[in-house]
């Protein structure tokens, strides 16, 4: 009984999105013989030009996470201590740097960058970061500014950004030796934005309960939507994956054998322990039903015209999760807790990311007051496994099941 | 009937036994390398001291770090649930609750009727913790017992701004080296638990009465140093120590 009822649990697309994924791999890193160029992109930086222009996007940290989730971190941030950087930077910093050094992680390093894009919208970290890289491979490094959006997007701001589009696109010019393909243009400008739309729509099946899809699944199938934003292949796969979860929700399967308590999750996963946390949650019958990482990759639809990509994405791509206000980003986790029906918040607190969790405590404090919902703080890093200490987590979360059931019941 | 609560810390083991929850006896030892030989150990020291077998127990409920190794337990049930449950017990009006454990520090919100409404722990990290204050009495060569009549000696506590055990350490040591008086050190580590303990029980924000659970709860000096930093006064119980095991006792009497 239990395996059938396992059996009927498995996402079907996952098999898909493995081999998409193993075929983006290995056409990256045999760039050199196809000859073609290999672009190394900030995980929210700009990646529909260069698509246009038919280089090929590789995301540091899209293989940052393969490498926390192989638990191969720990071993690379040693080796960029050992460099001379600091335990405090970002480990998904630290673990790109020394694995350029030696090829390592799962896959062997990744291909050799002809140019490096990168977009500040998320951190100020990639600056350096990429600098050094620059440094590093000697490639040249387009610096995609995005002013932080503390409550507004204005029309300076708007004219600062937009001037950089333009030149994006003579820098992809420049390197690629020949003139922009404004046409190629408009067409992956309009899959991305179908591509985000679907996305979002994935992730609004998790409103049904039982919920099919959790924050755990969104994590995987989450790669697509980073690394390959603005083609067919993703649309595809998302419109699949949205079929298979509309009818998982007619038949009332749920991601976790039985859903009693939804949460919301906030900040990267722990790539090296999402199986130990769903189970986790699981063994409450929690599921994580919302979460605001895997979403930030659809938040600023709103903001993008599919018919002017270009135009739009100045404002598109400057006001993403990572680059407002606090009270706009409590704004939003208010809103998916109603949106998705939440009865608790869990942050994770991680000792990477100084800008997703700067501000959770006011967060939290916020969202506790205006939802009147209780919410839970967990320390540990996304990729750096020193960081998390199992025994401590496991009470914690123990006890927050303890309130939210003794709340609900 | 009777019920048991066994607290399985990272330093010590508490155990406690309840008849309709009245206290019959509560038990204290060290806990070692190994929890679940602790627990075992505790829970049958209880029993023969009071001249009873297993099967007079009627519930069991174990806590701590180590709960889920305590096999013979009905079910384990968190610190934080049972220092509520155990706090309430020993003073039906008190509405927060904090505790500094081994490896753990705690404070809890309690709503009206007693439930838990929210709670936080600190970080990842052994300062503000009953391990830190180990550390500093091995550094003095004091027994920690005798810390809280110490440091109320003070005349001036001495200033340890360090947030990290191993460079407050350091500091206590220079402290030593330059010939600072041990009081003043005693009572300047107190006030830097004090302050970190109290910046997480803000947060949460105490509400009226508190009560400081747990074995740190004994040392005066600490009681003194939190009180003033939550500008608070903090009700102890002489049996601070066992309010976790007596929590999971009590809660042991009712169903799931
Ligand atoms: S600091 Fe945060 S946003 Fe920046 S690269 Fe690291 S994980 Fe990404």
């Amino acid at each position: 009984m239990a395996s059938t009822g396992e059996d009927k649990r498995k996402v079907k697309a996952v098999k898909k999105m493995k081999d998409i994924m193993t075929t983006y791999y290995i056409e990256a890193k045999t760039a050199a013989q196809t000859g073609r160029k290999v672009a190394w992109i900030t995980s929210g930086g700009p990646v529909e030009p260069l698509l246009a222009m038919d280089v090929i996007p590789v995301y540091p940290e899209n293989h940052g996470a393969m490498i926390g989730a192989s638990k191969m971190g720990v071993d690379l941030c040693e080796k960029a201590e050992a460099m001379g950087y600091a335990s405090d930077l970002c480990s998904y910093a630290r673990s790109d740097i020394a694995c350029a050094t030696v090829n390592g992680g799962p896959i062997g390093g990744l291909p050799r960058p002809d140019m490096l894009i990168c977009g500040n919208n998320i951190c100020g970290t990639v600056l350096k970061w990429y600098e050094v890289q620059a440094r590093y491979f000697g490639c040249p490094l387009f610096i995609f500014d995005t002013p932080f959006c503390h409550t507004e997007f204005n029309d300076d701001m708007r004219r600062y950004v937009r001037r950089q589009v333009d030149e994006y696109t003579a820098f992809l010019a420049e390197a690629c030796g020949r003139p922009f393909d404004f046409d190629r243009m408009k067409e992956v400008g309009r899959l991305s934005v179908e591509g985000q739309r679907t996305w979002q729509q994935v992730l609004d099946t998790a409103m049904n309960r039982p919920a099919p899809i959790s924050a755990f699944d969104a994590f995987f199938h989450l790669a697509l939507i980073v690394t390959l934003r603005g083609t067919q292949i993703a649309v595809d796969y998302y419109r699949e994956l949205l079929a298979e979860m509309r009818e998982r929700a007619a038949e009332g399967i749920g991601s976790i054998p039985n859903e009693k308590y939804r949460l919301l999750w906030d900040n990267l996963p722990v790539w090296y322990r999402t199986k130990w946390l769903s189970e986790k949650f699981a063994s409450h019958g929690a599921c994580l039903v919302a979460d605001t990482y895997t979403s930030a990759w659809c938040g600023s639809l709103k903001y993008m015209d599919e018919n002017d990509f270009l135009g739009s994405m100045a404002e598109g791509y400057s006001r993403i999760y990572l680059n407002i206000g606090v009270d706009e980003m409590a704004d939003t986790v208010a809103a998916m807790v109603d949106k998705y029906g939440v009865d608790g918040v869990v942050l994770h607190s991680n000792r990477s990311c100084k800008p997703y969790s700067l501000g959770q405590y006011d967060i939290q404090r916020i969202v506790e007051e205006r939802k009147g919902i209780p919410s839970l703080m967990i320390e540990a890093d996304m990729v750096d496994e020193r960081a998390f200490s199992e025994s401590q987590i496991d009470t914690r979360i123990d006890a927050f099941m303890e309130v939210i059931r003794n709340r609900k019941n | 009937m009777l019920t048991a609560g066994i607290d399985v810390g990272s330093i010590s083991t508490k155990a406690v036994l309840l008849e309709d929850g009245r206290f019959v006896r509560g038990r204290v030892a060290f806990t070692g390398y190994n929890a679940e030989a602790a627990g075992r150990r505790i829970f049958e020291e209880i029993l023969q001291e009071s001249g009873l077998t297993e099967d007079a127990v009627g519930g069991i409920i174990a806590t701590g770090y180590g709960r889920k190794s305590v096999s013979f337990a009905g079910r384990a049930v968190t610190e934080i649930l049972c220092h509520a449950a155990g706090a309430r017990y020993l003073d039906a009006e008190i509405r927060s609750v904090v505790d500094i454990g081994g490896q753990d520090s705690k404070a809890i919100v309690l709503d009206a009727d007693g439930r838990v409404k929210t709670f936080a722990m600190n970080d990842k990290c052994a300062a503000g913790t009953g391990r830190f204050l180990e550390v500093m009495a091995r550094a003095l060569e004091v027994d920690l017992d005798l810390f809280g009549a110490l440091s109320l000696q003070a005349e001036n506590p001495a200033r340890i701004s360090s947030l990290c055990t191993v460079f407050a350490e350091s500091e206590v040591i220079s402290l030593i080296a330059r010939g600072e008086k041990r009081e003043n050190i005693i009572a300047g580590i107190h006030e830097s638990i004090g302050s970190r303990v109290s910046a997480m029980a803000r947060r949460l924000g105490m509400v009226p009465p508190v009560m400081m659970t747990g074995g740190v709860a004994k040392n005066a000096g600490v009681v003194q140093a939190l009180g003033k930093a939550l500008d608070l006064p903090l009700r102890v119980s002489p049996q601070a120590q066992l309010t976790g095991a007596i929590g999971a006792a009590f809660l042991a009497a009712r169903p799931e």
